[in-house]
Order: C-alpha cells, then sequence, then structure tokens
C-alpha cells in the first residue's frame, strides 16, 4: 500500500471562511485516521486581504508542510494567481468557473512586486493575464482542473431545498468547496456530515443549511468531476489523537500546572491563547471546589506584566502572553521580577520584527532579545519549545522552573506554532509535576525574604500570609528588601542572584536542557518551531542514505554549554537552522562553545519552513553545493 | 492583642530632606491603620519611585517599591489575585500622573477596589526639582532653569472623568483630616483617589508651606487666610446617592467645577464619591462565582506534586 501524502490548500479574502473550512477539511480527515499539519497564512488585515491554509495530509505521523500542493480549491481569483504553481503534476485545482475572465488588474489586493513577477512568468510563457493564463500553465504541468460554478450550485441547491435565500448566500462558498474536494478524493460522506454537526452543534439550523450544501457539493463532485489520482478514503485510526491548535498547547498546560491568573494585552499572534484562557475560564478541580484563571486584559504589555508581578507576590502562578513588541515593553519590568526574585513566567509567541515587521507572519527573531531584555545583570531563563505537543509539557515545566530557581521565565514560542492546526497524542496532564519550590505556607518570626542561604534561594513568603510581612524594591536591598546602598552587601546580593545560572544548568534535567536526535558528520543544531520541518527533511534524506544529525536546544538562556560540546564532540560540520536573518542561534553557539557554524539555513520572509525548502538546502550543504547562507524563500 | 500606632511603623532611617511634606502623609496612612486596626499581614503598601517611592519601607506592613509610574499595574494584580487584602498605592504627581498617566486612566475604568495616594509637589523631588505634571504653565521654581513650558494637569478632574469612584484631596500638614480622608479611602468599595498636596520644601519655592497658609494673602486687618478650605464645611454633598443619570452627571459636574478652584481658594475634602458602581472584583464575580471564596491566590493547583486541573472536558472536545 503507497504512503498517502496530501496537501491541500483552500484560499480567499480574510473574512471569508478560509479558516473554518480548513477547520472543516482537517476535523474530517483526522476523523478518518490521518494525521495532520495544517498552517494558516494571512495579512494584517480584517477583510479582504489574501489568506489561505494548507493541510497536509498523512498516514504517518508528519510535523511539518511541504512545497508541492496536491489539492487547491479557490472561490477568489488572488487565490488562484498566487498558488497555482504550487500544485504538482498530477495535482488538481477546483475553481469557481465564474472568475476565468479576471484579469490580474482586477485583483485590487494584488500588490505590485507580486503582480510584476506573475506579470513576468505570463509573459514568457506567452499567457494573458487571466485566470484563464495561469491555468493554462497549469494544465501544461499536467495539473488537472476542475471548473465549477458555485454561484450555479447555490441556485440549484435554493430551489432543491426551497429556500430562496441560499441563492445569494456566498459564504457557503467555503463549504462548497470543502466538499467538491472531499467528493473528488473520494471520502466517505459521513464524516463530513457528522463533523459539521459537531462544529454547529449550538445552532442546528445552521448546522443543517450547511450540511445540505456540503451533501449536495460532495455529489455533485462525485457525479461530475472526471477522476482524480490521489484518494483520501480513510486510514487506520491512531487511538488517543487530538487535533490542536498551535496556541491551545500552552493554554492548556496553564490551565493544568495551576495558572491562574493572566494579564495581557492584545497582540498578534498572541492574543489567541489569553482568549482561550478566558473562553475556559471556570476549571474543573479534581477533588475541590471549581477553580479559575482570571484574564485581565490590561491597559499595555507594561501593565500586563506589573500585573502579573503583581499575582506572582500573592503566590499565584501567574503569567502573561506577549510578543516581540509586547516583550519589549516588559523589558524594564522584567528587571524588576529578576532584583526581585519574583517567578514570572512570560509566554513569547514571536513574530517577524524588527517594529511592527510582519506582524501577522512568522519569524523566531527574539532570541538574543530574549536573552538581553532588561538592564543590568539579573538572573532569567530563556525556554524554547521545539513543537505544540512539547509546549504542552514545557509549560509545566517552566512554571516549575520559575519557582524553584526564582527567576523570571521567558518561553519562547512563535507565530509558526501559534496558527498550526496538527493532530497529536492527547496531552497527560499527570505527566506534568509540579514543584513550587521554597513558597513558604507558614513563616516564622524574624522572617527575612532576601536571606542568604546555602544554595542562594531563599524561602518566599507571598503577600497576604500570616507572619510573612516582606519588602520588595528595585533598589539593591538587604535580606528584609530594604534599600541600601552599601558596597559589601550589594556585592553579596549580587552574587547571590547570579549564582542561579549555575543552579539552573545543575538541576535541569540535560534531557530538558537539548534534545538530541543523533549527531552525524554533519549535525544541525536549531531551536523553536524549526525542529518540525527539520526532523522531516531528516527523514527524507534518510531515506537516500543521507545521515543528518540534529541537536534541538530548549533552554537557551543560561546558555548548556558544557552539555552542548559534550553532544557535538563527533560532529564535523555545523548547520544552524533557524528563522531570522542574523542566525542569533549561531552567535549564541559561538560566544558559548568557541566554535564557529559552518553552515546557515535560514528563512526571514515571515513564512514557515518547509521541510522541502529544509530538505533541498540540507541536500545541497552535503553535496557541498551550498554557500555558507542558505536563504529559504518558499510560500506566498 | 490591640496593635498601637508604634506597630504600624519601621525602624528603617527616613531621608526625606527636614520640613517634607511626606512625613506627613507617612504618619497619616500609619495612624489611619493603627485606627482601622487593619492586620499588618492582610495589608500591603505599593508605591512608585522617587522620594514617596520610599513609603513602603517606613510602614510596618508588606511593602513592595515598584517602578517609576507602575505602581497601580503592581497593586492591581496583586488585589485581583488575594481581594482579601487591604491594598494602597503611592506615589508621587510626576509618578501618576506624567510617566504612569495612562495607568491612572486605565485603573479609573477597572475600579479595583483599593486605595491611591499621590503625593503631588508639583516638582520631581530626587532628581533635583525638574517640573512635574501639576506645576502651572509658566511657573518657574527656583530649580528650573527657565519657566515650565507645559499645561498642568488637573489630578481631581483626571480622576473623575476616568472612573474612580472616590475622589479626595488631602493637605499633608492637616495629618488629623488627611488621616479621617484615608481611612473613609480605604474604606471606599472601590477605587479611591486622594491628591495630598505637599510643600517640597528643597525644590518647590513656590507652593510652600507659607503659601498654602496664604501668608500673602493679607486682609486689611493684616490677617493672613490660609488658601486651604473643607469642602464639608460648606455643606458640598460628594455623594451619588442612587443610580440616575442626572445624579451621576450632577455630582460629576460639581466635582469638576470645584476641582477647578486653585490660586486663592484650594479645597479639600472628598470631591466625588460613588458606590453604586461595581468594583472590578465584584465584575469578576458575575463571571467566575466563587470568585471571592477561591480567588487566584487561595486556589488549590495540586497534590502530592500532581495537578488536581481537570482538563479532560476539553481535551475530549479536541479528539478526533
Amino acid at each position: 500500500m503507497s504512503i498517502t501524502d496530501f496537501t491541500w490548500l483552500i484560499g480567499g479574502p480574510q473574512g471569508s471562511g478560509v479558516e473554518s473550512g480548513a477547520n472543516i477539511f482537517s476535523k474530517v480527515c483526522a476523523a478518518m485516521g490521518y494525521q495532520i499539519f495544517g498552517k494558516r497564512e494571512f495579512y494584517s488585515n480584517i477583510k479582504g486581504e489574501h489568506s489561505y491554509f494548507t493541510v497536509r495530509i498523512c498516514d504517518k505521523k508528519i510535523n511539518s508542510n511541504v512545497n508541492d500542493v496536491t489539492l487547491m480549491v479557490s472561490f477568489d481569483a488572488e487565490t488562484i494567481f498566487r498558488h497555482y504553481d504550487e500544485v504538482v503534476s498530477g495535482g488538481g485545482i477546483i475553481y469557481d468557473l465564474d472568475l476565468e475572465k479576471s484579469k490580474t488588474d482586477d485583483v485590487h489586493t494584488l500588490d505590485g512586486p507580486f503582480k510584476e513577477r506573475l506579470h513576468k512568468e505570463l509573459e514568457s510563457k506567452n499567457k494573458p493575464f487571466t485566470i484563464a493564463g495561469v491555468l493554462e500553465i497549469a494544465k501544461e504541468k499536467g495539473v488537472t482542473i476542475y471548473p465549477v460554478s458555485f454561484k450555479s450550485i447555490l441556485a440549484t441547491l435554493a430551489e432543491e431545498t426551497e429556500n430562496p435565500r441560499l441563492r445569494g448566500l456566498v459564504r457557503m462558498f467555503n463549504v462548497i468547496g470543502v466538499a467538491l474536494s472531499l467528493g473528488l478524493v473520494k471520502m466517505p460522506p459521513d464524516s463530513l456530515k457528522k463533523t459539521i454537526g459537531d462544529i454547529f452543534a449550538k445552532k442546528p439550523e445552521i448546522a443543517k443549511i450547511n450540511q445540505e450544501t456540503a451533501n449536495y457539493s460532495y455529489n455533485y463532485a462525485i457525479a461530475t468531476f472526471e477522476s482524480f489520482n490521489h484518494l483520501l478514503t480513510g486510514t487506520e485510526k491512531k487511538p488517543d489523537t487530538i487535533l490542536v491548535q498551535g496556541f491551545q498547547g500552552t493554554a492548556l498546560g496553564k490551565m493544568a500546572c495551576g495558572c491562574r491568573m493572566q494579564p495581557y494585552y492584545p497582540i498578534t499572534p498572541a492574543s489567541d491563547e489569553s482568549e482561550f484562557l478566558e473562553s475556559n475560564e471556570i476549571l474543573e478541580v479534581n477533588g475541590d471546589r471549581l477553580g479559575s484563571t482570571a484574564v485581565i486584559q490590561c491597559e499595555d504589555e507594561i501593565s500586563a506584566m506589573g500585573m502579573t508581578i503583581g499575582a506572582v507576590l500573592t503566590g499565584t502562578r501567574s503569567s502573561t502572553c506577549t510578543s516581540g513588541p509586547g516583550f519589549a515593553l516588559m523589558a524594564e519590568m522584567l528587571g524588576w521580577a529578576g532584583m526581585n526574585e519574583v517567578p514570572v513566567v512570560i509566554t513569547n509567541y514571536q513574530r517577524s520584527g524588527p517594529s511592527t515587521g510582519l506582524p501577522t507572519r512568522h519569524g523566531q527573531d527574539d532570541l538574543l532579545f530574549a536573552i538581553y531584555a532588561g538592564h543590568g545583570d539579573f538572573p532569567k531563563i530563556v525556554y524554547a519549545s521545539g513543537d505544540i505537543e512539547e509546549s504542552f509539557y514545557d509549560t509545566g515545566n517552566v512554571f516549575n522552573y520559575a519557582e524553584i530557581f526564582q527567576v523570571p521565565v521567558i518561553h519562547m514560542m512563535d507565530k509558526f506554532h501559534a496558527s498550526s492546526v496538527i493532530t497529536c497524542k492527547r496531552f497527560d496532564p499527570q505527566k506534568i509535576t509540579i514543584n513550587r519550590g521554597k513558597l513558604l505556607e507558614k513563616v516564622e518570626d524574624g522572617y527575612k525574604r532576601f536571606a542568604f542561604t546555602d544554595d542562594g534561594i531563599s524561602p518566599r513568603s507571598r503577600l497576604g500570609i500570616d507572619n510573612g510581612i516582606f519588602w520588595s524594591t528595585g533598589d539593591e536591598s538587604d535580606e528584609f528588601g530594604h534599600i541600601t546602598e552599601d558596597p559589601i552587601l550589594r556585592v553579596k546580593m549580587m552574587d547571590k542572584r547570579m549564582s542561579r545560572l549555575d543552579l539552573i544548568l545543575k538541576e535541569i534535567p540535560e534531557s530538558q536542557q537539548a534534545v538530541s536526535f543523533g549527531v552525524e558528520d554533519y549535525t544541525i543544531i536549531s531551536w523553536g518551531s524549526a525542529k518540525g520541518p527539520i526532523l522531516d527533511a531528516i527523514d527524507m534524506l534518510k531515506k537516500e542514505g543521507i545521515s543528518i544529525g540534529y541537536i534541538q536546544l530548549k533552554l537557551m538562556h543560561p546558555f548548556p554549554a558544557e552539555y552542548v560540546t559534550s553532544l557535538l564532540k563527533d560532529a564535523k560540520i555545523i548547520i544552524d537552522i533557524e528563522a531570522n536573518q542574523s542566525g542569533q542561534l549561531g552567535k549564541l553557539f559561538k560566544q558559548n562553545v568557541s566554535r564557529d557554524v559552518d553552515y546557515f539555513i535560514l528563512k526571514y520572509s515571515g513564512r514557515a519552513m518547509t521541510s522541502t525548502e529544509v530538505y533541498d538546502s540540507l541536500k545541497k550543504v552535503v553535496e557541498n553545493k551550498s554557500g555558507k547562507r542558505e536563504i529559504l524563500i518558499h510560500g506566498a | 492583642m490591640a496593635l498601637k500606632l508604634a506597630d504600624y511603623k519601621t525602624d528603617v532611617h527616613n531621608d526625606w530632606c527636614p520640613g517634607c511634606g511626606d512625613f506627613g502623609i507617612v504618619n497619616a496612612i500609619q495612624m489611619a491603620l493603627a485606627e482601622m486596626g487593619v492586620q499588618r499581614d492582610k495589608t500591603t503598601i505599593f508605591s512608585g519611585i522617587g522620594c514617596s517611592g520610599k513609603t513602603s519601607h517606613f510602614i510596618n506592613t508588606y511593602g513592595i517599591h515598584t517602578l517609576h509610574g507602575r505602581v497601580l499595574t503592581f497593586a492591581q494584580g496583586a488585589k485581583i489575585a488575594n481581594p482579601e487584602m487591604t491594598v494602597i498605592a503611592v506615589g508621587g504627581d510626576g509618578d501618576g500622573l506624567g510617566i504612569g498617566a495612562g495607568h491612572f486612566v486605565a485603573a479609573g475604568r477597572r475600579n479595583v477596589d483599593m486605595t491611591y495616594i499621590i503625593f503631588d509637589n508639583g516638582v520631581y523631588g530626587l532628581t533635583k526639582g525638574q517640573a512635574s505634571p501639576t506645576l502651572k504653565l509658566g511657573e518657574k521654581t527656583k530649580s528650573l532653569p527657565s519657566p515650565n513650558t507645559n499645561f498642568n494637569v488637573n489630578p481631581i478632574g483626571l480622576a473623575v472623568a476616568s472612573g474612580f469612584t472616590f475622589v479626595a484631596r488631602g493637605y499633608s500638614y492637616d495629618v488629623k483630616h488627611l488621616k479621617d480622608l484615608i481611612i473613609q479611602a480605604v474604606k471606599h468599595k472601590g477605587l479611591s483617589f486622594l491628591d495630598v498636596l505637599q510643600p517640597c520644601p528643597t525644590y518647590n519655592d513656590i507652593n510652600t508651606r507659607d503659601w498654602y497658609a496664604g501668608s500673602d494673602l493679607l486682609d486689611e486687618a493684616q490677617k493672613r487666610h490660609s488658601r486651604i478650605y473643607k469642602l464639608e464645611e460648606q455643606g458640598y454633598d460628594p455623594i451619588v446617592h442612587y443610580n440616575s443619570i442626572s445624579e451621576v452627571n450632577e455630582k460629576l459636574s460639581q466635582s469638576l467645577i470645584k476641582s477647578l478652584e486653585w490660586d486663592t481658594k484650594i479645597p479639600t475634602g472628598v470631591f466625588y464619591k460613588n458606590e453604586l458602581i461595581s468594583p472590578y472584583t465584584q465584575r469578576l464575580k458575575d463571571k467566575i462565582p466563587n470568585y471571592y471564596e477561591n480567588p487566584p491566590a487561595k486556589q488549590n493547583i495540586s497534590q502530592n506534586g500532581k495537578p488536581i486541573t481537570d482538563i479532560s472536558a476539553i481535551l475530549d472536545s479536541l479528539q478526533v
């Protein structure tokens, strides 16, 4: 039996239901046993600009998207102009017949630089600047095209169901596109009906109209479309599989590990996490009354950070969630938290900088900034998760690190994580442990919050408990927390705080510092969401007999220099793969390990890496055809 | 055992300038806490940056000395997490109305049940006397190289417009009156604001103790008349008694008009008080029914090092 590896792309103007279409499609495929890796791309815009969703469907575990699209469905011209060339020979394009005559100039959201490139391509192939023109190129390449009039489908359906409202209901186009696609690949129809029913469980009328539309369109595809090479008829379902969105990993981790307050300020791509927490603010607690998460929308990120610190001072596990620009505003507060040994957690869903940058696009731009954020020397932890499944368990760990070492922790996530939808093994909260470090329940007389101790960590009181009075200040302080400018005490206090960096490296298990996926002559170092494309690319190369090693760094600061050095001792060539322009991990690596990176594979176009392009560039490296810097640019 | 005034004082050396108005304020806070008999370990003083920022170190309760302009953010976070606590935030007028003005306005909208006291002296003392947000346009204190080029903020007016539900003004040399105002502010259900006029003897040579006492305002009999007067002695009624638009508007408007008085007559006392607006904690309780009994700081999150939160219903909904 051949392996299914299928990529479906749906596109349309923002606000036209691309995301919900993709949601239905992904759920149907997941319900039929397939593994899913989906990713959403969108403009910084509310309505009208181009957004698209690629869903990769496989019968084995996948960790990334690929360049090739097997089937594209579109109800607008822009999607076809932008993506026609991604569809592979033997693939298909389902599109709205009424768009055929559309010219590039009719699509006002096609921006200049893109249009110029497209015109050049069309000119070179002697094609008109129309949908018909680009589709001809696709056909010549071996793509089957499936023209359908979406309007006529609605019109016929309106007549058949005696529901004249349907006739003009263009917001059903997404469901039509999904159902046509599923019909074409002969997906059994029951799961489509059930999925729509589940999604609109609270709105039976909307469920019904969607189901009727889907059913009609599905049958239309079965009856009308010529046969397609690729079928998705279902595969063996793996037990305990969930279909989860990126931001849900950290959010569920926070609920499970006892984060009970999250102040935040809206920012893409981080707010989804806070909104998910608020939508689920009441929590079931085993053997106890109901719990809750107080999610507070603040006036800015400074306030979000201040409120989070305030909550942590009361002994509450609390965090905030933000992205680069917001994190930049928190830098002064981060220093206060470091100075006062406050175990605050900041979840940082990075995006493309600098400044506003590409606000809805991906980037791993903030590694060095996170490490150096804040003035003065103070200890902190910067920790990076590689995928959504990891992020659930890592969230449990970072709250422990914060409380055990009494330092702020910055948990690095990114836009690629946030807007991915994947299947993975159901999260198991019992694999999370909760360790609150030296948090006190009872306080003895003569308490000193910043007492010198053997391990450099003082027992921690909290605001409002009996007998636990303490003071905190951003000034240098004595053991009680009162201001001091004494030079000797200053040195002692500085050393006490900073001694934690060594302790962190000593106490955090190596398996949580860095993960080795094997070390070979050619070995990759990387961090964060580049993990998925890297794992899949390594897998592809392995099939060709090429072995590539990979070390995934998770504890980014303090940097586990000794451990990484020992891991890499047999590696001859080091390849740094990450999504930023300057190779930030490479710099950090050189600084800590005193070893040069041999090759950089970098992506900073704002789009997530695909395993295809990582594979291509690794192959170039191995074949000695690569420059020192390989820059990836795939993705519209 | 009943606590005495001395129990609310720390033995931390106070390094404010001799004659500083801040002494009166910290004394008034300690007296108010003692008179109310608040439990020391159920009370937190949050402070900003500058001379007034040191206040938290002089009071023997929990004390959190935060960052410039940000004191309200820390204080609100702590109060929301642990609504049982009495929370008082203090800071200078530069702190609260300059760098922290955004938080000031947002705090008013939230109406968290706590008290904010601004030490209002018209200058940035600890950085050696630059003009602060309450200094009038064109005024030149002795430490300024040239007259102030910015218009002043009206703290009372801004508080009322931002949604603070208790707005009052005190004078640091009338400690007894100030203490009474602090007690009212702390007991108020919602966010209370106290603008405390506080002469800076070192850098503000305009709004001095003598100036407030009206030494330049001599009547025909060569008798001086204090600029400061008390609203309550003039039959002023600051309270919103019932929930109607006209009642609220009337009380808001009169407080705004009163807030504009300056120069020869400066009102102190309560300008505005409205307990018909729900405090933020009540708004949380409306969403989270057991919020008061089981707020964030009180919740059990683990047993024997394992999570006790049950997220299985959400995981079930994600299961394929």
